[in-house]
């Protein structure tokens, strides 16, 4: 069974963070939220285990326990 | 607040140019003063090339402005003979800590191996540097500094470039058969060519301010996302020589620079920051950057060096150090150019070379930059999501970004001559030298880049084979020993291996047998002759 993978993979992780970024300029906040699902829409299809999908998020809820939320 | 002290002042002297009939020519005139422009001055005269460096202004010190110089850095400034009071002087450090909030995410070591001379980076006051710099070109006889020598016209020419220059006793003209713009980022030069310089400009307004203090901090560089003492924002703190610390504040962009310089404004913010107010100010600035470039470097005999030609965001230390890096790339090219040893259109390379040095750092500054001021509220939920999973899973520790620091460029050019070989070892071609600890013909400790210096030179391991001919061949075993093995380890030498080094310690091509007629050709390629054949 495939496990989900958390070491770093890109081979040049700030370019690929940079389009992520790049992706949402000039989106209002509402258009990046509809982007981002899709995205995760995509990605998710793409991962196409569910063992995986279900391990990611569960890291993403780890994420959440000490990510505040800020205005 | 004005708390800007005049470290070091320097006398206007009338020169015998200015009593000429006629603009007396010279081979180069270096214009501006700071760390590029001495730094190209020095090592066009150390190379016996006469050089004129004019600079606006008669003394330096005013403010501590670029404080980190990185290891490649110190390597160049070690060729140019300031190195030693640097580093005596400077702050030696290589560990870097990035905290969230009050807790520690990370932290990171620039060099993580011994047997090289110089260290991951030292902290200095920008004026000390200069100083070492002008009491270094005052030693050569062949470099002409002029303080309070404003350029105020240009007029370019195929062959060259005539400036007219103010003085406090009237104007006078110099002829120039090539020109190097080292005047800052905001380059009257290239105001007067009308070229443009372009990029992208950042919102958020930063603080920086130098205090006095005797603090237990260690000698690491200190990142803060969202600190407690500086709540949503991000804070860096420095250690430089005599108890001075840099401490850097993001305000956003809303902030109002003239308000936040002021003392009651200051002094609140950093005593929350330091949990005490025993400490002075020694120099408060408010800036905003930007990340841009000319389109080229080379305008005919009109070349641009350091931040007149491409300016980054402070994050990564990449400003100063890439500009002195622009100077020794260019002053060996220009050298030899003067001398009638090299094509003219050797200086393309410079353009090629440091156009992409630039691009990286510029690559390299916005990225941090994207990360530490986030302009949305969902570039600031990317950047906090990037934080919340540092803590569980190793990609998104490798993105957290709070500068990337400077490292040299790896050229990618014509200058080369492509490997045919498969080589391992953490020398790279196009790269600079790595350096290791070695010991010459005496026993005498030596380190290979003192050894290597200022000229094109081979490096070659014997195997039994008379050794190649030239004057400045370094046979390894017999003028410098690897005692420790790291010069076999890093450039994966084996007997026959040959290494051919340019003239600012790059790597131009390497061969694990080679022959005269094959280092003929890569030594005439990487002085421009032969670049057009691939």
């Amino acid at each position: 069974m495939n496990a989900l993978v958390t070491e770093s993979r890109f081979a040049d992780p700030d370019r690929a963070y940079r389009a992520l970024i790049e992706a949402h300029r000039g989106l209002t906040d509402e258009e990046s939220a509809a982007f981002n699902s899709r995205l995760v829409l995509i990605l998710a299809n793409h991962i196409g285990d569910q063992a995986v999908l279900q391990d990611a998020l569960d890291l993403a809820k780890r994420g959440e326990t000490c990510s505040e939320t800020r205005s | 607040m004005n708390t800007r002290k005049v470290l070091y002042q320097f006398g206007y002297q009338r020169c015998r140019d200015q009593d000429s009939p006629s603009p007396v020519r010279h081979p180069v005139v270096v214009v501006g003063a700071g760390p590029v422009g001495l730094c190209t001055a020095i090592d066009l005269a150390q190379r016996g090339v006469r050089v004129v460096l004019l600079d606006d202004a008669d003394r330096i010190g005013e403010g501590s402005r670029g404080i980190c110089y990185a290891k490649r850095t110190l390597e160049i400034l070690d060729r140019l003979g300031v190195a030693e009071p640097c580093l005596e002087r400077g702050v030696t450090w290589k560990l870097g800590k990035v905290f969230q909030r009050a807790e520690l995410l990370y932290a990171f070591d620039l060099l993580p191996e011994d047997g090289h001379k110089m260290p991951a980076f030292i902290n200095l006051q920008q004026y000390y540097l200069e100083h070492a710099l002008v009491e270094r070109a005052a030693e050569l006889p062949n470099l002409d500094i002029r303080w309070r020598n404003k350029v105020i016209a240009i007029e370019r020419r195929d062959d060259g470039a005539m400036l007219t220059i103010e003085t406090p006793e009237g104007a006078y003209s110099i002829d120039a058969d090539w020109v190097v713009a080292a005047d800052g980022a905001r380059s009257a030069l290239r105001d007067m060519l009308g070229l443009a310089f372009q990029g992208e400009v950042f919102e958020d307004r930063f603080l920086i301010a130098d205090v006095k203090m005797q603090g237990d901090f260690p000698p690491e560089r200190w990142f803060w996302f969202d600190p407690p003492f500086h709540e949503g924002r991000s804070a860096l703190l420095h250690k430089q020589p005599h108890d001075i610390w840099r401490i850097d504040l993001q305000l956003g962009s809303d902030a109002d620079a003239k308000a936040e310089q002021a003392p009651e404004r200051v002094i609140p913010r950093i005593r929350q920051m330091l949990g005490h107010d025993d400490f002075a100010l020694e120099w408060v600035s408010v800036y905003t950057f930007q990340c841009r470039r000319l389109e080229r470097f080379t305008h005919g005999r009109v070349v641009f060096a350091g931040d007149a030609a491409h300016q980054v965001s402070p994050f990564g230390a990449r400003g100063a150090n890439s500009g002195i890096q622009d100077a020794e790339n260019l002053a060996w090219k220009l050298a030899l150019v003067v001398k009638g040893e090299a094509p003219e259109d050797l200086i393309d390379s410079y353009d090629l070379e440091r156009s992409a040095a630039a691009d990286e750092n510029i690559g390299h500054s916005t990225r941090s930059t994207d990360f530490i001021a986030p302009r949305s509220a969902q570039e600031l939920r990317f950047r906090d999501a990037t934080l919340a999973l540092a803590r569980h899973a190793t990609f998104a520790k490798r993105m957290v970004n709070s500068g990337r620091l400077s490292m040299p460029s790896t050229y990618e050019t014509p200058l080369s001559t492509p490997d045919v070989d498969d080589w391992s070892g953490s020398a790279r071609l196009g790269a600079p030298l790595p350096d290791a600890p070695m010991r010459d013909r005496d026993g005498q400790p030596v380190w290979l880049l003192e050894a290597v210096g200022n000229e094109e030179t081979l490096l070659h391991v014997p195997n039994g084979e008379p050794p190649p001919a030239g004057s400045n061949v370094i046979v390894i075993g017999r003028d410098l020993i690897d005692e420790t093995g790291l010069f076999a380890q890093r450039f994966d030498a084996r007997p026959g291996s040959t290494y051919l080094v340019r003239p600012d310690n790059h790597l131009a091509a390497r061969w694990r047998h080679a022959t005269p007629a094959l280092i003929a050709k890569a030594s005439r390629r990487l002085r421009g002759f032969e670049g057009e054949q691939a």
